[in-house]
């Protein structure tokens, strides 16, 4: 097993004729994923640059493919209609690769779309090693195994897993949920995912400063995730109080948020935190009680 | 984006939030002339975007047109004070000259994103005039919080409940719920992440009048009005974000310290563990830098030049894992950036991989710079020839 995608998911792609969307879907393909189609309104009946049907909106792909998983490469400006035209026609599962949503066309999404997975928006997507992968993550960096991984960074994730896989931990499924102020799956929807997945043995989580879903997490994992053991890792313990380093959410205000506070949260709750990527393995392999 | 008062206020009198008859100025002698006109008791208030106005001396009253050119000339005279919100102090541009409330009872009113619960929250307290987060520790049970479902939108009961559960003066109480619409309004129309009040005054004479306005927008979401290009251009940017707009970077993008060791990476997340990194190997950082995703050469070169010419860098540590970034187009980048600027050059140190690493390692070893394997090699490495 894995959590939200395995090779059998019927995945679309709107904006698959766009120039990212249609970088992409090769390298998902080249990876395995079972993409089955794409949307592009006024493109209808024509055939991407990968063979795959091209549909004129989504209630069609769905209806002509089966699909339950989309991948989202539209401009900020229309992202969040994309993502309503998906719920809309039954998708279960939405990644929103795109970057520079305004803040409230997200909050309107995530309150009026019940029964729709999203991921993001601007992330990464998500993999399942040897199975399939939606988004645009390095697919040869991965390897597959018993390890979860939920970040918040996209560049932070490959940086971690790299060092995972060189150790010989390969992963169950990895998800990148986005760094913004307001995401469709945080990192407890992820645990949840992780808590209830046979293949999963131990989870990685990689956080950041700003808002709190880290101390949400070290609550979850306090109450519900007695039997898996939980390594984290915080980055942004050197960002200066009340400046916002690149991410929105990077945010620091008060003793809210601040690396100090989550590092605290997590320590409590029994979860061990590396002090450089470099050092998740190894604290990985303390809590698995083997060797790397 | 965050707005001046005279700003925010405009937008509050658009969506029917009552403010105080005012006029904005920009020069002593505007400021006289429309006193003259208005005869009556005002208040001169600078118009900038740090807080502390009252303190520095930065508000002042005037009855008289000569009084209002007079208070305005000193208003001008000098920049705000540097404070620990903005140490660099701000310069004042204008004024405001408002009506002067006969103030009985100060409030505050707001409404932000909450996170958590992915919805819009409204927060009220009896205690106005205050910063917020001087009232949460000294009365956190006074703050009344309610998150509106944006499905639902807003109606009038959330705010009668926030009336009540604040215990706000009886004089505020059939006005709130208005007041509250009127916030969310603006917070959707004009894709605000904060709108403040503070204080929300009740006048003598019965009126619940917001006194100061505090308004954020979504630089996201700015497209969405167009006049907002205008507003924004007219807005100070500190010298940091300065840098980062000439560079071709977001405002956020890059951040200044004391440091000797110079970064730079794709994705803001190892943007902050590469500055971690330099940290645990007991280096000094210069910057943070957050390259962006499809970083070029053009876009590398100016980033190098940002960080040589405008930080005590002594080395330049670059750290890149390829997702949407390709490895040898940044490995060209390098290369050109060295090649063909004429900043002065100071070593650097530079991890790549992820996609096409094999092919950015060749082009920087053929160009006789030498590539380091992991970030913790990188940095050690950086703080030794920064040290050096």
């Amino acid at each position: 097993m894995s959590i939200y995608l395995d090779k059998n998911s019927k995945v679309i792609v709107q904006g698959i004729t766009g120039g990212e969307g249609s970088y992409h879907t090769a390298r998902m393909l080249s990876y395995g994923t079972n993409v089955v189609g794409g949307v592009t309104p006024g493109k209808g009946g024509q055939k991407s640059e990968h063979g795959l049907p091209v549909f004129d909106t989504v209630k069609q792909a769905v209806e002509a493919t089966g699909a339950t998983h989309t991948c989202i490469f539209v401009p900020p400006p229309f992202a969040a209609d994309a993502l309503f035209e998906a719920h809309d026609a039954g998708i279960t599962l939405a990644v929103c690769i795109t970057e520079g949503l305004p803040v409230h066309d997200v909050l309107r999404v995530v309150g009026a779309t019940p029964g729709m997975q999203i991921i993001g928006p601007n992330c990464p997507g998500l993999i399942s090693p040897g199975k399939a992968t939606i988004g645009i993550m390095p697919g040869h960096i991965f390897k597959e195994g018993n390890i979860g991984v939920i970040s918040r960074s996209g560049t932070l994730t490959y940086e971690v897993v790299d060092l995972l896989t060189r150790s010989g931990f390969g992963q169950s499924t990895c998800v990148g949920i986005g760094g913004d102020p307001i995401i469709g799956t945080v990192f407890v929807d992820c645990l949840r995912a992780f808590a209830n997945d046979a293949q999963t043995e131990a989870i990685v989580l990689c956080g950041e400063i700003g808002g709190s879903d880290e101390e949400d997490a070290a609550a979850f994992i306090k109450e519900h995730l007695a039997g898996k053991p939980v390594i984290a890792f915080i980055g942004g313990r050197n960002a200066p109080p009340g400046k916002s380093l690149g991410h929105a959410g990077a945010i620091i205000s008060g003793n809210f948020g601040t690396a100090q506070s989550k590092i605290a949260a997590f320590q409590a709750a029994g979860v061990p935190v590396a002090d450089r990527p470099s050092e998740v393995p190894r604290l990985l392999a303390q809590r698995l009680g083997v060797t790397v | 984006m965050n707005l001046m008062e005279f700003q925010g206020k405009e937008l509050f009198a658009r969506v029917g939030i009552p403010v105080p008859r005012s006029q904005h100025c920009h020069t002593p002698d505007e400021a006289a002339s429309f006193v003259a006109k208005n005869p009556g008791k005002w208040v001169v208030k600078a118009q900038v975007l740090m807080g502390g106005r009252g303190k520095a001396g930065k508000i002042k009253f005037a009855t008289t047109a000569d009084e209002a050119r007079a208070v305005t000339a000193e208003i001008m005279a000098t920049p705000m004070p540097p404070n620990r919100q903005n140490p660099n102090g701000e310069p004042i541009h204008s004024v405001l000259v408002e009506e002067c409330l006969e103030i009985d009872k100060e409030a505050y009113c707001a409404i932000t994103i909450d996170r958590t619960s992915k919805k819009p929250v409204v927060m009220v307290s009896r205690f106005g005039g205050m910063d917020i987060e001087e009232v949460s520790e000294k009365h956190p049970e006074s703050i009344a919080k309610k998150a509106i479902d944006t499905a639902a939108g807003f109606w009038p009961f959330a705010g009668r409940e926030l009336a009540f559960a604040s215990e706000l003066d009886a004089g505020f109480r059939k006005q709130l719920p208005a007041i509250v619409g009127g916030i969310y309004d603006l917070f959707f129309r004009y894709g605000a992440k904060l709108v403040e009040i503070n204080p929300l005054a009740l006048t003598k004479d019965g009126r619940v009048i917001a006194s100061d306005a505090k308004v954020e927008l979504d630089d996201d979401g700015l497209y969405k009005n167009k006049e907002f290009a205008e507003w924004q251009k007219a807005l100070p940017l500190d010298e940091d974000e300065s840098l980062a707009t000439a560079s071709g970077l977001g405002i956020r993008n890059f951040r200044r310290f004391p440091g000797t060791v110079g970064t730079m990476a794709n994705g803001a997340g190892l943007a902050m563990a590469t500055m971690d990194a330099v940290k645990n190997a007991n280096g000094e950082i210069a910057n943070f830098l957050d390259v962006g995703g499809g970083a070029n050469a053009e876009r590398v070169r100016k980033c190098y030049e940002l960080v040589v010419n405008h930080t005590n860098a002594k080395v330049f540590f670059v750290n890149i894992f390829g997702g949407i970034t390709r490895g040898d187009e940044v490995a060209k980048g390098i290369v050109e950036a060295l090649n063909t600027t004429t900043s002065r050059k100071i070593p650097l140190v530079i991890r790549l991989t992820g996609t096409n690493e094999e092919e950015g390692r060749r082009i920087l070893t053929q160009a006789g710079m030498t590539t380091v394997a992991t970030m913790d090699e990188g940095a050690a490495r950086a703080v030794e020839l920064a040290k050096a």
